[in-house]
């Protein structure tokens, strides 16, 4: 066995794993090792060729390989050590890394820390459970893009897309351009995951329909996808008998969510939330099991990477403080509770003093589409304090700063979040 | 061009390639043509995948007799000499109310009547000790220690690598189209030219009847019943020890709950009598009856966590609800093995055995040959290896520390051996049969362009020729750009 | 000339649907907006639709067969597919460096297709 040891382990080279490893670095830590799996850094930004990304965070608009780039570059300014075609096998809770790659063979990565920066994988039509045949031409959005943009082939010419989050719209104007035709894209709730921007400009400008409160019923063909039956859906989003309709087409992407992938962080013994699927984190993003961090999509799912660098920035300098030893427990922990309305919050606890810290965020996703809303922040039936928004969108966090001031004189142990249509 | 060969066998699935791997101990002339890509396409390749005790097959019919004896053939010989994924996991039978017990006792004794060693009725705390997540309800069950789980994909593809290594020829995508009898040989039209054989071996599965009527034979008639699983994600954290049957009813068989041999947790089958015999799709109501059935078995399953649906089809021929072994009187040099249903998978070394012996009748003075080889090596599975084990394959190719599939930790070394076995991967599907990637949880949306690639690569033909099964299943129509540029050319 | 269309405004993530009445080239009534960006989106959108096309163009000798590219600057909306079968025509030769221009002033845009990311040698 080939053994290393580092201070600092980061699971996954795209934009969490690179982001915390340029933070750690930057708060002082110099023994980094990032392994990836793929043969190149950037993670999944590589095929995610389109624009859109870094506005928050650069103030301006980048493609995602752009994007991706920017931080190669800082990761290799530093000159952190890289482990690329590199797969991680295993997580011990002691923090050793067991991995495999051909040209090193099997290795086991002594790490003081961990960040855990895996990503996610898409949901499948077989989670889905879409009947009919198994036949080729159905595709994961992601898979196919990843064919069209890095591999260059096209799976298909004549399209059926199911699920209008942003994969779905982004890969119906993609194929579109490269010269298939997209029928329709269509989507099981009567609201499109994706943003507004994206109905416009991957579907309106093309003369794409969007059809709402549709799904596939049924997957025709023997060989090659052939044609999908299509139909209308009730409020409980069960096929409605009688109002289905056939489209003929030769494949049938699928965007109907994303899942962090934890199977190493499970191994691990790393603490899952039901609601994310990802680890159970305080706001350093450190797991139940010390030294460990999770950041990215890894953690829960983001819209913008803007917000997954924000995240890892936040994973790499706790991993940082923590290797020197600088974190210092509160007396009294604070859970984060998801109110009304409310779908999830990370952090999920905030347990930790840090010198300097102005503010802890909360990153949350209302459950629903919902317009003048005001978000309360509760401690315990006390109101700390209530943001407008002008609206809600599932699809789109919303980030609370919750001041270090307000958190010193919490009076329970508790702080709720919740949100209320209309004003008081 | 016409083949000539003594034995023909029609059929790739786990009977015909068993009685090809018999048949290979002796000096004789065999060849097996399948119409699929791949063997182990039909039947063998959709079903529960269980060994059967033998308690269950009416002692009264060949069934009866069959499986027991596949059965204890599995355990001592082709477990041992194939390096087939087998677990002895056990099978209960489980009442859920007092009046079930009388039909257990009735079960016990037609297993009895089999000859299945051990069985044994357990009540009370017992069962729960054996089968913590059963439903509650649950007041006894028949348990049967002796029956087991297989991947019968491993399973067919090592028997036919085995037959080929002993001299079998294995013709792929080979379907016949007309069967003509000269006498003293038949003249077999395929899609891949003639063949002519001294006897034929039609172990076609769903379409054995349609190859029987080819040279006359219309007593039998081969009704597809569709039957539908759901496979789970291997972290599930429901998980059972045996395989679990209900008791059987006058409206349904039953749901049957088991774990697979690589630890997924698999429920089904539905049972759909219908016409088309290539009919494997998946439909709303049979799938809702698969998890409707084994939430009795186990009420805390939902759908949650499963990674695959499927069906496939039982080649069953409903009048006798019987196998149908025998030379037949009418055509000289025709043996029929049809209406291989259930147990036939853990009948199967009994079938050949019993073909052999037909072989033998048909063809006397067979001998057997001094260098027949029993033995086939698995590809080696890096997932179920040490770290000191995988350190040392890694040293001796370096191909076994690319991991490809994340999901099952299938490296690129295992994805090679599968395409280089002697009947080797062609498609996307027969790779994932034999070394899995993609049978994981993403279902090879990470590890598909990768497994396309190394296709490509191996066979030496373009990405967008590799297919996901059979002929029209391309995954990759064309080279990014291509149409525009051909949009660009004819505008100019 | 009276012209009556709907626009999607994208100013914001609120999305208004902007009822826009257009009489002889001049913007006379929009209505559904909740603030005056979305005036202002309405006449750029209606006059002169542009757009950011981002695509790929192939590569010979890569270590991927295509690079990521996009045009510098918005193109009119209605060039994008004229743009994407100029762009198909091009290939490249690896090493390409973000930034590269792939086309200059493609279509008589004034405006250059850059590769977006760096594209090493096989």
């Amino acid at each position: 066995m080939n053994k290393q040891s580092y201070d600092l382990v980061v699971v996954g080279g795209g934009p969490a794993g690179l982001a915390a490893a340029q933070e750690a670095y930057d708060q002082g830590v110099r023994d980094i090792l990032i392994m990836e799996r793929d043969f190149e850094l950037g993670g999944i930004l590589q095929q995610c060729i389109h624009n859109g990304f870094g506005l928050h965070f650069f103030g301006e608009e980048l493609t995602g390989p752009e994007y991706a780039q920017r931080f190669m570059e800082k990761v290799a300014e530093r000159g952190i050590d890289i482990k690329l075609d590199t797969m991680v096998l295993e997580v011990t809770p002691d923090k050793k890394v067991y991995a495999v790659n051909s040209k090193e063979g099997m290795l086991e990565i002594d790490a003081k820390a961990v960040v855990m920066a895996m990503g996610c994988r898409e949901r499948t039509r077989e989670a889905i459970g879409i009947p009919g045949s198994r036949v080729a031409g159905v595709f994961s959005a992601g898979t196919a893009q990843r064919y069209i943009n890095m591999e260059g082939y096209m799976p298909g010419k004549k399209v059926v897309i199911l699920g209008s989050g942003d994969i779905g719209l982004i890969m119906a104007r993609r194929m579109h351009l490269e010269g298939a035709e997209v029928e329709a894209v269509l989507e099981l709730l009567p609201f499109s995951g994706g943003l507004t921007r994206n109905i416009v400009q991957c579907l309106d400008d093309f003369d794409i329909p969007l059809r709402l409160s549709q799904t596939v019923t049924r997957i025709h063909g023997k060989e090659r996808l052939e044609g999908v039956s299509v139909a209308k859906v009730d409020k409980n989003l069960k096929p409605i008998p009688g109002s289905e309709y056939y489209i003929e087409c030769d494949t049938l992407l699928l965007s109907v969510g994303l899942i962090p992938e934890n199977e190493l962080s499970v191994a691990a013994g790393i603490e899952l939330a039901s609601v994310t699927g990802g680890p159970i984190v305080n706001e350093c993003r450190e797991t139940n099991i010390n030294g460990i961090f999770a950041c990215g999509n890894v953690l829960h799912v983001h819209d913008l990477v803007d917000y997954v660098t924000e995240e890892s920035k936040l994973a790499g300098k706790a991993a940082a403080l923590y290797l020197q030893d600088k974190i210092v427990k509160r007396d009294k922990e604070i859970n984060i509770i998801a109110g009304d309305n409310i779908g999830y919050i990370v952090p999920h606890k905030i347990t930790e003093k840090i010198e300097e810290r102005k503010r802890v965020d909360l990153y949350m996703r209302g459950k629903r589409p919902m317009e003048n809303a005001q978000i309360l922040v509760m401690d315990g039936d006390k109101k700390l304090f209530a943001k407008k928004e002008r609206f809600v969108k599932p699809a789109e966090m919303i980030s609370i700063p919750l001041p270090e001031k307000m958190i010193e004189q919490l009076e329970g142990s508790t702080v709720e979040v919740k949100i209320v249509e209309g004003g008081e | 061009m016409t083949n000539k060969t003594e034995v023909l066998i029609i059929g790739g699935g786990v009977v015909g390639t068993f009685i090809a791997r018999e048949l290979s101990r002796y000096k004789l002339d065999i060849t097996l043509i399948e119409k699929g890509t791949d063997v182990c396409v039909g039947t063998s390749k959709s079903n529960t995948a269980l060994i059967h005790a033998g308690f269950n097959a009416d002692s009264n019919k060949l069934k009866g007799k069959l499986n027991v004896r596949g059965n204890e053939l599995f355990r001592t010989k082709v477990q041992k000499e194939l390096e087939v994924p087998i677990e002895w996991i056990g099978a209960l039978v489980v009442a859920q109310d007092e009046a079930g017990i009388p039909q257990l006792e009735e079960i016990l004794e037609n297993g009895k009547r089999n000859k299945v060693p051990d069985l044994e009725i357990v009540k009370g705390e017992r069962l729960f000790e054996l089968e913590p997540n059963l439903n509650k309800n649950s007041v006894a069950a028949l348990y049967a220690p002796t029956a087991g789980i297989v991947n019968p994909f491993e399973l067919t593809v090592a028997l036919a690598n085995n037959a080929v290594k002993n001299g079998a020829e294995v013709i792929l995508e080979a379907e016949v189209t007309d069967i003509e009898d000269k006498g003293d040989y038949k003249l077999v039209k395929t899609s891949k030219g003639n063949i002519e054989a001294k006897l034929v071996i039609n172990a076609a599965g769903v379409y054995a009847d349609k190859i029987a009527q080819m040279v006359g034979i219309k007593d039998f008639k081969i009704t597809p019943r569709r039957g539908e699983y759901y496979l789970y994600d291997k972290i599930l954290d429901i998980k059972v020890n045996h395989t679990i049957f209900q008791l059987p009813n006058k409206v349904s068989k039953g749901i049957v709950v088991t774990p697979t041999d690589e630890d997924n947790l698999l429920i089904g089958p539905s049972a759909e009598e219908i016409e088309d015999k290539d009919d494997l799709s998946n439909t709303r109501e049979g799938l809702d009856q698969v998890i409707a059935g084994a939430k009795k078995t186990i009420p805390d399953l939902t759908t949650r966590g499963v990674i695959k649906e499927f069906a496939g089809l039982r080649a069953a021929i409903k009048e006798t609800g019987d196998f149908l072994i025998e030379a037949s009187d009418k055509v000289k040099g025709f043996i029929n093995v049809a209406g291989i249903q259930s147990p036939g998978l853990a009948s199967s070394p009994a079938i050949a055995e019993m073909v052999v012996g037909i072989v033998k009748e048909e063809l006397p003075g067979l001998e057997e040959k001094d260098d027949f080889d029993p033995y086939e090596q698995e590809i080696p599975k890096f997932r179920h290896m040490s770290h000191k084990q995988r350190m040392k394959l890694i040293e001796k190719d370096s191909n076994y520390g690319e991991i490809i599939c994340r999901c099952e930790s299938i490296t690129k070394g295992e994805i090679l051996d599968a395409i280089r076995q002697p009947v080797g991967a062609r498609t996307v599907n027969a790779i994932k049969r034999r070394v899995r990637p993609g049978a994981g949880r993403c279902q090879g949306g990470f590890c598909g362009p990768k497994v396309v690639e190394i296709l490509s690569e191996e066979l030496g033909i373009p990405k967008t020729e590799v297919k996901l099964e059979k002929d029209n299943s391309k995954i990759l129509v064309e080279k990014t750009k291509e149409s525009l540029q051909k949009e660009v050319t004819d505008n100019e | 000339m009276e012209d009556k269309v709907m626009i999607t405004c994208v100013s914001c993530p609120m999305g208004c649907d902007l009822n826009v009445e257009v009489i002889d080239e001049e913007i006379k009534k929009v209505e559904g907006n909740r603030c005056p960006r979305g005036v202002e989106y309405a006449k750029a959108e209606y006059f002169n639709p542009t757009r950011v096309l981002p695509t790929t163009a192939k590569v010979k000798g890569g270590i991927l067969p295509l690079v990521p590219v996009k045009t510098a600057k918005p193109i009119p909306k209605g060039l994008l597919e004229k743009a994407m079968r100029e762009i198909a025509k091009v290939e490249l030769e690896a090493p390409v460096k973000l930034g590269d221009i792939v086309i200059k002033n493609v279509l008589d845009t004034g405006v250059d297709v850059v590769a977006t990311r760096d594209l090493a040698k096989k």
